[in-house]
């Protein structure tokens, strides 16, 4: 990889020992991967943040980073694993909280945006078509490339850290037109509606397609919401950082592929039905990505004068910016009036909530897999409303 | 026997070659604490790779796998060094965040377990005695 002389100080570590190894990490990937330089980028968005996932050699090594590293571009932060104010009411224990809010003091200090969302592009962190960002968070990172139309490659934590500190990235991937080209037209011969019947399709495709890039056509319109549910699920179950959606992405597509598959109601039913573990369910997770304020407004009209059954736990994670709306609003109030809980900062893939609840119900099909691979619940996939009602439920 | 490769970290290791055919996930797939194999199936299940020199074809699964091999290399349950076909980004970030030997490019079919290796990864040069 050719570098310019100011990288070149970088990588010497004139810039100081965080710098010099975030100029480490991208220099190899680039040269893994067969970059030609490094390109600047506009955000960052890093993931690796719930303790339960970094444990004590990641917040260290977290913490040696910040002694002299700052951040040198616009950057947000990923979900930990609590919410960072009201922790306790989600039950979790002193020692974790302590060593999470070291986490996101760490990133504080190098001049991360301690956001703690998954939908950063809700939330101050939103990049235009065709701009280079280095992000984390595979949903984000799908919904950045696909719905929004800039350019990232599917970091990890560290990586995109390093993007953070040096302000660039190694230009391979994404971020060349070459590689964002279609493979395979995909034709929706099935209702998709609602957020878990775009999550059932996340998963129908990835399952199918794996990381192949995919030209959706005859979807006839999707929400934000459906999009957002759509990403994480597509990128849980294949892999994808991309993918393209007739009258609703922005890329310029060059060529059309012949080849083709079909989505049939038929594979719809058959994704609900695997993600559905015929269980009793006793946990209820909807904000998984975040929850948006239309979201949040729409589930306090539903749960409004109503009490959730107390023998369940319903969660609705979001990020604390729509969470004060809400708040001023009234929302949050007529929510936890009923017994759900807010949780703003966190979500139930990285919280430290296995052996809690044995069913979990959730319109997120991503929220199924993590729940059911990560945590071992039995999972059952449905709709808001449904999940709603199941919560009310005596 | 004298195998030469490319450079993903640096460092010179001595060690006894672990193999395997099949890709490791190292979120999930390895016990950090115990630094033993745990994916259901896989052909190392429930073997150390503890203080070997570990031979793979690739890395895979979810991206924290960086941070589970920083882990294993600060508590001491790690490999001494990695060798595999084709190194990604989670292994590759893995290595380089825990200074971990680590060289790629290599034929890891001519390895077998058992084999005292040496390694120059400097120079991606790994050798058999």
């Amino acid at each position: 990889m050719e570098l310019t002389p100011e990288e070149k100080n970088m990588a010497e570590g004139k810039y100081g020992k965080a710098t010099q190894k975030a100029m480490e990490i991208l220099v190899t990937l680039g040269e893994i991967y067969g970059a030609k330089r490094l390109i600047d980028i506009s955000s960052v968005q890093i993931a690796g943040v719930s303790y339960a996932n970094l444990n004590e050699p990641g917040l260290n090594w977290l913490a040696d980073m910040a002694k002299d590293g700052e951040v040198r571009v616009f950057t947000t932060l990923n979900p930990a694993g609590m919410d960072l104010e009201e922790w306790r009411k989600l039950g979790i224990s002193e020692e974790f909280a302590e060593k999470q809010l070291r986490v996101v003091e760490a990133f504080g200090k190098m001049g991360v945006i301690t956001t703690c969302s998954c939908t950063p592009y809700l939330y101050g962190n939103l990049p235009h078509f065709g701009q280079n960002i280095a992000w984390s968070e595979s949903s984000a990172v799908c919904f950045a490339n696909s719905v929004i139309g800039a350019r990232t490659n599917r970091e990890g934590g560290p990586s995109a850290l390093s993007a953070a500190l040096v302000g660039k990235t190694p230009e391979y991937g994404f971020h060349l037109d070459e590689n964002r080209q279609p493979e395979v037209t995909v034709e929706i011969k099935a209702k998709v509606q609602g957020t878990y019947r775009f999550g059932a399709l996340g998963k129908v495709l990835g399952d199918q397609l794996g990381k192949k890039i995919t030209y959706i056509k005859e979807i006839p319109k999707a929400s934000v919401e459906e999009l957002k549910s759509f990403c994480a699920s597509y990128a849980t179950y294949g892999g994808v950082a991309l993918f393209h959606m007739e009258s609703i992405t922005p890329d310029k597509v060059q060529k059309i592929p012949s080849e083709m598959i079909k989505v049939t109601e038929k594979d719809i039913e058959k994704a609900l039905k695997e993600l559905d573990d015929d269980t009793d369910i006793d946990f209820i997770s909807l904000g998984c990505p975040h929850a948006s304020l239309a979201e949040l407004e729409y589930i306090a009209k539903k749960l409004k004068g109503k009490t959730v059954n107390p023998k369940k736990e319903i969660w609705i994670t979001t990020a604390r910016p729509t969470k004060q709306v809400a708040d001023r609003m009234g929302f949050t109030k007529i929510i936890e009036d009923s017994g759900a809980k807010i949780a703003a900062d966190t979500c139930c893939v990285v919280a430290p909530i296995r052996g809690r609840f044995k069913g979990l119900a959730s319109d997120s099909a991503k929220m199924c897999y993590y729940g059911s691979g990560r945590n071992k619940f039995a999972v059952k996939l449905m709709s808001m409303d449904e999940c709603i009602e199941e919560a009310l439920k005596q | 026997m004298k195998l030469t490769g490319r450079r993903i970290f640096k460092g010179k290791t001595e060690g006894e070659a672990l193999v395997t055919s099949q890709s490791i996930s190292f979120y999930g797939g390895v016990d950090p604490d115990t630094g033993t194999v745990v994916e259901k199936g896989h052909e190392l299940e429930g073997q150390s790779i503890t203080d070997k020199v570990l031979v793979f074809p690739s890395g895979k699964g979810s991206t924290v796998g960086s941070y589970v091999i920083y882990q294993m290399a600060k508590t001491g349950t790690g490999p001494k060094a990695l060798i595999l076909k084709d190194c990604e980004a989670i292994v590759a970030v893995g290595c380089i965040i825990s200074d971990l030997p680590c060289i790629d490019q290599i034929d890891v079919e001519k390895i077998e377990t058992g084999m005292n290796l040496s390694l120059d990864a400097e120079n991606g040069i790994v050798e058999s005695k």
